[in-house]
């Protein structure tokens, strides 16, 4: 059991996730950051390690990796910056990012590490299931690492029992079939998705992200989820003057 | 075929399908109906109708006399250059834009790096009647102007991609957002054997008309199948394995695959990929990329934008690497040298990308009665202002 089964056990709604990406604006102060998001009141969070090509992220997103490579972000460095991880920080903490950098860092070495600075889980959107189960959930298990798999309102039915059975603390629901950062718009349809899943009554919580950005569209998400993750919007406000100061403002205007 | 790809997706250790999961249901529905749709006798005739009658196929095996004398080989040119559209890139446009009426799709998308690949799209949608998007870097259509208008005239909306270095990947970056966005109604008519599992693989048999023809029209002039040589140029890899792809079994057929070094393969300018690459994920598939030790994604760089890509298809990287095809490279100028060569001794202007293929005759060793053939995957019209730059003409 990590820190995020122990969190899901004991909290079941209005959990409040937030990501953003390490380097971005400043290469160092990753901690900075989630230390101020602790005490803001988050529960959990999501560092993303940066990638040349992420190709299920908006502008916003984007930008912000292309901002974190310049500044010379890398996983080696990444690392180094959470060796004090648990000095400071006691929720849980997911590393988010793409298959290719952690691939090259080697995937076994990637979840010892990942397990010896205290992080909880790991999202790699372009990380399939076949090649998770066939090649990697071992490193992840032997590591106490939650795997965390995206659920679309495309997502069949079939597909989402296989995810519920290979998840071990979440799934990350897509309030639609987007890139990050586009807005939540609450359709029939999509309030339709959200109750088909729980109707499914996965033994997964579900956490809605993607499109969340304020008060009413993690309110709304928290109607039928345990929880929302807010990504872009906390990534904009990092873009702008004395981004550390405004970030218990942000938090407080989502909740 | 023994160098196939298998149930997975793979090729060897190369290949599958590195998706976001908002990618899937897309991927899914090719990969469970791209056999049975290209395999169906009304397809067939359909697809084998338009590259006859619009594409102008069957494309010439032409015995390069000049070109044999000079290397002391009987040197053949598989003419795709006399293609519509200029190159063999119409070939996987009009058998995509088949399979996308038959999958129901309204929109097509596709990226483009020097525009071949752009302008065949294009002219398929137009010839279908279909709405048809393109993505290509800022970069490119600054460099590519001339194919930007083409592809406006044919009907075609060309996107700018803004991000990242605003070249290829970038615009195949940017189409795959756009599929996840548009996940029902769109086809992505991807342009080289690149991608998830199954483009490698479709695009392969889309393009392996080529060396179909090939076989028949070599026997017609020597009265043997088999070539003891077959080259093409790689940045994907699509005409290279459209050359490659009826030959593979045949392990008595030495392929040779020629990538751009650019201004040399240790200058930093560089789009050798099997040189300096190491496997990864790229766009969808494990094979060989160039990047940095970080696992970020590098810029290459050729003159010829068509091969200006840091990556290879899957099937290239598993051929490489088991040593079923060797993987050359030559620089920018040997491209270019090998560019004039052709006009002046068989009276065809190549594209750069061909140029690259020709200009490793300089460096192979023949035996006489050798039979070579040589992929002319496209014609130099859209070159030749950096032929003239170069030259002075």
């Amino acid at each position: 059991m990590n820190r995020l089964n122990k969190l899901f056990n004991t909290k079941k709604d209005n959990l409040l996730s937030i990501y953003y990406t390490a380097g971005y604006p400043e290469l160092n102060t990753t901690l900075d950051i989630a230390e101020a998001l602790e005490k803001a009141g988050v529960d959990f969070l999501e560092v993303g390690f940066p990638y040349s090509d992420p190709v299920a992220d908006g502008p916003t997103i984007q930008h912000s990796s292309e901002r974190a490579l310049e500044n010379g972000m890398t996983l080696n460095l990444l690392f180094e910056q959470l060796a004090d991880l648990r000095k400071r920080v006691t929720i849980p903490i997911l590393l988010m990012g793409y298959a290719n950098p952690m691939i090259q860092y080697g995937v076994e070495r990637f979840c010892k590490k990942a397990a010896e600075v205290g992080v909880d889980g790991v999202i790699v959107p372009d990380l399939p299931m076949y090649e998770y189960e066939s090649l990697y959930a071992g490193y992840f298990k032997a590591n106490n690492l939650s795997n965390i798999f995206l659920v679309t309102p495309q997502t069949s039915e079939e597909r989402i029992r296989k995810i519920d059975e290979l998840s071990n603390s979440f799934i990350y629901l897509l309030s639609s079939s987007s890139i990050t950062g586009g807005n939540l718009q609450v359709s029939v349809n999509i309030e339709d998705y959200y109750k088909r899943i729980k109707a499914m009554q996965l033994k997964n919580p579900a956490i809605i992200g993607f499109g969340i950005s304020d008060n009413k569209s993690f309110t709304k998400a928290c109607e039928y989820a345990a929880g929302a993750i807010v990504g872009s919007a906390f990534v904009k406000l990092l873009g702008t003057e004395d981004y550390m100061e405004k970030i218990p403002g942000f938090v407080k205007t989502i909740r | 075929m023994k160098y196939g790809v298998n149930e997975q997706g793979y090729y060897g250790d190369f290949g599958g399908a590195y998706i976001p999961e908002m990618l899937y249901p897309n991927v899914e529905e090719l990969r469970q109906q791209y056999l049975t749709i290209i395999n169906d006798d009304s397809f067939k005739a359909e697809f084998n109708q338009l590259l006859k009658d619009y594409v102008g196929r069957p494309s010439p095996l032409y015995y390069a006399k000049r070109y044999s004398e000079k290397y002391g080989a009987n040197i053949f040119f598989k003419r795709e250059d006399l293609n519509h559209t200029g190159s063999h890139k119409i070939n996987n446009a009009i058998g995509q834009i088949l399979l996308a009426k038959r999958l129901n799709k309204k929109r097509i998308i596709a990226e483009t790096g020097a525009g071949q690949h752009g302008v065949a799209t294009a002219t398929v949608c137009a010839l279908m009647g279909i709405e048809c998007v393109v993505y290509m870097g800022e970069i490119d259509m600054a460099r590519q102007a001339p194919n930007v208008s083409r592809m406006k005239m044919l009907g075609a909306k060309v996107v700018p991609a803004t991000s990242g270095s605003k070249t290829l990947k970038d615009a195949t970056n940017e189409a795959l957002r756009d599929w996840i966005g548009n996940p029902v109604d769109t086809h992505y008519i991807i342009g080289s054997v690149v991608g998830p599992y199954p483009y490698p693989d479709m695009v392969a048999r889309f393009q392996s008309i080529i060396s179909l023809e090939t076989k028949k029209q070599l026997f017609e002039h020597t009265g043997k199948e088999l070539p003891e040589y077959v080259m093409a140029c790689v940045g994907g890899g699509s005409n290279a394995m459209g050359m490659f792809y009826h030959f593979l079994d045949d392990e008595s057929v030495k392929l040779v695959a020629v990538e751009a070094a650019g201004k040399g393969v240790d200058s930093g300018h560089s789009a050798a990929t099997t040189f300096l690459g190491k496997e990864g994920v790229l766009h969808g598939s494990r094979t060989i990329l160039m990047q940095t030790d970080d696992g970020q994604v590098v810029e290459p760089y050729s003159i010829s934008a068509g091969l200006d890509y840091p990556g290879i298809g899957p099937q290239h990287a598993h051929l490489y690497k088991i040593n079923r095809a060797q993987y050359v490279s030559v620089t920018d100028d040997e491209a270019l040298q090998a560019g004039l060569l052709c006009c002046q001794l068989e009276g065809i202007i190549p594209a750069i990308e061909t140029a690259h293929a020709l200009a490793q005759l300089e460096k192979m060793k023949f035996s006489p009665t050798d039979n070579v053939v040589v992929c002319i995957s496209g014609r130099g019209d859209k070159d030749l202002d950096t032929y003239i730059k170069y030259f002075g003409y």
